[in-house]
């Protein structure tokens, strides 16, 4: 410790356990100092210094984590309305939900949602990484451009979908016809259950890149000895995967499957843009209803119950998934 | 087009001498600010002035409207900023104004919203007062969705209105020389159209618009109401039932099936495009035909909305402006609003806006934009047959959460659906009783 220059830090923080925010990255840089004197002295104490650099993240955390949600739950126990103070009001916001047949929808709605999608984009995701490990041509740029529609903004390519999905002018209806397949149009959005299948799939698109890089960082993380082994031990592709790959790279695809479990759980821009959920409330989640009486009718308290309903099934997903890693390990 | 523009321009002069005169009649009995002095006041260096606004369907009313602010701010010495939004964006930008006490000073209100917002708007009795006296009273609408607890929490500004869009070429096509006056008439003639492949178009899904325009209007024409006048919902009635029936029945006859899907959107670009044959909707569908589609804006026309076995009605949309409570810039905030509601100044927006609004009070009715283009005078005369979410009740927060669970809407859509009538008046009945409980 004779130099007294401290490098930048890099604090990760845990990601909080209802946020799907990727951890933030807080640089603390201390200039540097002369001889350990004063505070310099004080620093070479290993829990002070702890402290010291802790101490942003852990503000950072309050603020833009931990406050908002305790906020969260003190409006959701609450009659507040935009403008007056809210009263306590206990559970009754949850009871009110309870019986609400639109939120029951949402209800199963979002768990239908999120489930099919979360399969989906896992087994869509797996297929396209363990293609994109092999070798062949412009790799790098299929790689990358696989990425692609996780990086346009949800919005803009959720308009285009609106477009593909349009009751008029639909594009998949014009090549169907055009094919022969059908003879009448196919009204996507118009039915409830064809409009969660098309909310699903869009998800699914938006979605599968994200797994399927980085199941293929996983992927490359596979020592080749083990396939070759294997492969001498006379196993075929399926068990190679199943034995070999596929236990190597757990890990890693519960970590996936648990942010995207709570990315799809909290899903509101998509529906929001392409059904909001209509028709007949058929495609409301948790997050498009919340919207709606949250904001559209200023709500707040009763909107924050709606969404806090997420809270306790997300923790137990959190939970037992950690749980299971660390198991693993 | 050159005579009936000069004729449209004298006719305007002769507009605002007699608006002079009644300003000046105003001036006689003593109306205070701006408005007596015909110019604005002058307020202490460094004020400032932030407005929060919708962006408009029509361009050149945003324009108008900034010039117009920016006119207002060099006369009174305020440096004036106003921000235009998408209308979706308004609701949290207001609610996030208000919970934390800072933000515009005036904001944009749409239809029932004062309700909605009124514990974080400060009143503008006096605005509002000064505009009804100069122009002879307001629309039972503007007065029902601004004022709370016998308080105007806004002050009006616009009526906007959705009326029915429809092809005179191929109504008379099949036998309509005009738009008919009734359902039951609309119903033979929309059977006939849709025989013809040429069927009307109605979203039945979520949007803000569209879907609310029927659900609301249809089952005010058919007698029934969501609420009595005491707030009791009574919406399970022989008269919705009548009006789901006629819905379902109006849907397999006359209506384009892709409905369901439709946001506010889809029936313009399905007018457009030709593949319908009327729609209900507000006057942009004219205005993007007469720029792109001469051919279709000469061939089509506005009308109003037919009568049902209790009358005609308009599910009316209409805009005003709250002063926000926390803003220390009340004053100059209703100075604004004063001067710009003044007739030289709101003139000069109205006639932007070419018909897709209309004034606050009946008195705008004379403004010889309506005489300009035949087509749009449905506009002009639907705010008259104008109803709120919550009529006859108050349009209040239980009325808003109505709206926002779409119960109508859904009502009707889950009859179009299959759903028995009954079981769709039954359902709604049990939504609206939570919702106004």
């Amino acid at each position: 410790m004779a130099d007294q220059r401290i490098e930048p830090i890099l604090a990760k923080s845990a990601a909080s356990g209802a946020s799907v925010i990727p951890a933030p990255i807080v640089v603390v840089a201390v200039p540097k100092l002369g001889r350990p004197k004063g505070l310099g002295h004080l620093l070479e104490r290993e829990n002070v210094l702890a402290g010291v650099l802790l101490a942003p993240t852990l503000v950072i955390l309050t603020l833009f984590i931990a406050y908002p949600f305790v906020l969260g739950i003190w409006l959701a126990v609450s009659d507040k309305v935009v403008g007056r103070p809210g009263n306590f009001v206990g559970l009754h916001n949850f009871w009110v939900n309870l019986n609400d047949s639109i939120f029951l929808r949402a209800f199963q709605n979002t768990f239908v949602y999120t489930f099919i999608a979360t399969i989906l984009k896992l087994m869509l995701g797996m297929a396209a990484a363990l293609l994109l490990n092999q070798h062949f041509r412009f790799k790098r740029i299929v790689r990358a451009s696989m990425l692609l529609p996780w990086i346009v903004p949800t919005v803009l390519s959720t308009l285009a979908w609106q477009w593909m999905f349009d009751a008029t002018f639909s594009v998949f209806n014009w090549m169907l016809m055009n094919a022969g397949i059908i003879s009448q149009r196919i009204l996507w959005l118009g039915d409830g259950t064809l409009a969660m299948g098309c909310l699903i799939t869009v998800n699914v698109w938006r979605g599968m890149p994200f797994f399927a890089i980085t199941l293929l960082a996983g992927l490359q993380t596979v020592n080749p000895d083990l396939h070759e082994a294997a492969e001498i031990d006379g196993a075929n592709a399926w068990q190679r995967f199943w034995r070999v790959t596929l236990p190597l790279i757990k890990p890693i695809m519960l970590v996936v499957v648990l942010f995207s479990m709570i990315a799809t759980f909290a899903d509101f821009q998509l529906i929001y843009v392409l059904t909001r959920g209509g028709p007949y409330s058929s495609t409301h989640v948790f997050g498009t209803y919340a919207y709606e009486i949250a904001m559209r009718a200023a709500k707040l308290g009763q909107g924050a119950s709606i969404s806090l309903f997420l809270f306790p099934f997300l923790l137990m997903v959190i939970v037992f998934q950690l749980w299971y890693i660390r198991r693993g390990d | 087009m050159a005579e009936s523009e000069s004729v449209a321009s004298i006719n305007r002069r002769v507009f605002l001498k007699a608006a002079g005169v009644v300003t000046g009649a105003a001036v006689a009995g003593g109306i205070p600010g701006i408005v007596a002095a015909q110019k604005a006041p002058s307020f202490p260096k460094g004020t400032r002035l932030s407005i929060l606004e919708w962006v408009s369907f029509v361009p050149a009313s945003d324009v108008e409207f900034k010039r117009l602010a920016a006119e207002f701010g060099k006369l009174a010495g305020v440096e004036v900023t106003a921000d235009l939004i998408n209308m979706n964006d308004l609701n949290p930008r207001i609610a996030s104004a208000i919970e934390t006490k800072a933000g515009p000073d005036i904001i944009m209100m749409i239809n029932n919203w004062p309700h909605l917002y009124a514990d974080g708007l400060a009143d503008v009795d006096d605005v509002a007062e000064e505009i009804a006296k100069r122009d002879g009273g307001f629309y039972d609408i503007s007065r029902r969705i601004n004022m709370v607890d016998g308080r105007w929490k806004a002050a009006p500004f616009t009526m906007g209105s959705g009326v029915w869009n429809y092809r005179e070429d191929w109504f008379k096509e099949v036998g309509a020389n005009k738009f008919p006056d009734t359902w039951d008439e609309l119903r033979k003639v929309g059977t006939a159209l849709k025989k013809k492949n040429l069927p009307i178009g109605q979203a039945f899904g979520h949007s803000l618009g569209d879907p609310n325009s029927w659900a609301y209007a249809v089952t005010w024409c058919f007698g029934a109401t969501e609420i009595d006048d005491k707030g009791k919902v009574v919406i399970n009635s022989k008269e919705t039932i009548e009006a789901l029936k006629f819905t379902v029945a109006f849907w397999k006859d006359c209506l384009d099936d892709g409905g369901l899907a439709w946001d506010d959107s889809n029936n313009n670009r399905a007018f457009l495009a030709g593949t319908i044959s009327a729609t209900i909707n507000g006057a942009s569908i004219y205005f993007v035909a007469k720029r792109q589609f001469p051919e279709i804006a000469k061939a089509m026309n506005h009308a109003h909305m037919p009568k049902g076995p209790a009358g005609r009605f308009y599910y009316q949309g209409g805009q005003a402006h709250g002063v926000m409570k926390y803003s220390k810039n009340q004053q100059v905030a209703k100075e604004f609003l004063r001067w710009f509601m003044d007739r030289p100044q709101y003139d000069k927006y109205i006639a932007a806006n070419d018909g897709y609004v209309g004034g606050p009070t009946p008195y705008w009715e004379k403004h010889p934009l309506w005489e300009k283009d035949p087509k749009l005078v449905t506009f002009r005369d639907a705010p008259k047959f104008g109803r709120w979410t919550g009529y006859p009740g108050q349009p209040s927060r239980k009325a808003s959460e109505a709206l926002v669970k779409y119960i109508l809407v859904d009502m009707y859509a889950q009859a179009i659906k299959g759903m028995k009538p009954e079981d769709a008046a039954r359902w709604a009945e049990a939504e609206l009783k939570k919702a106004y409980a």
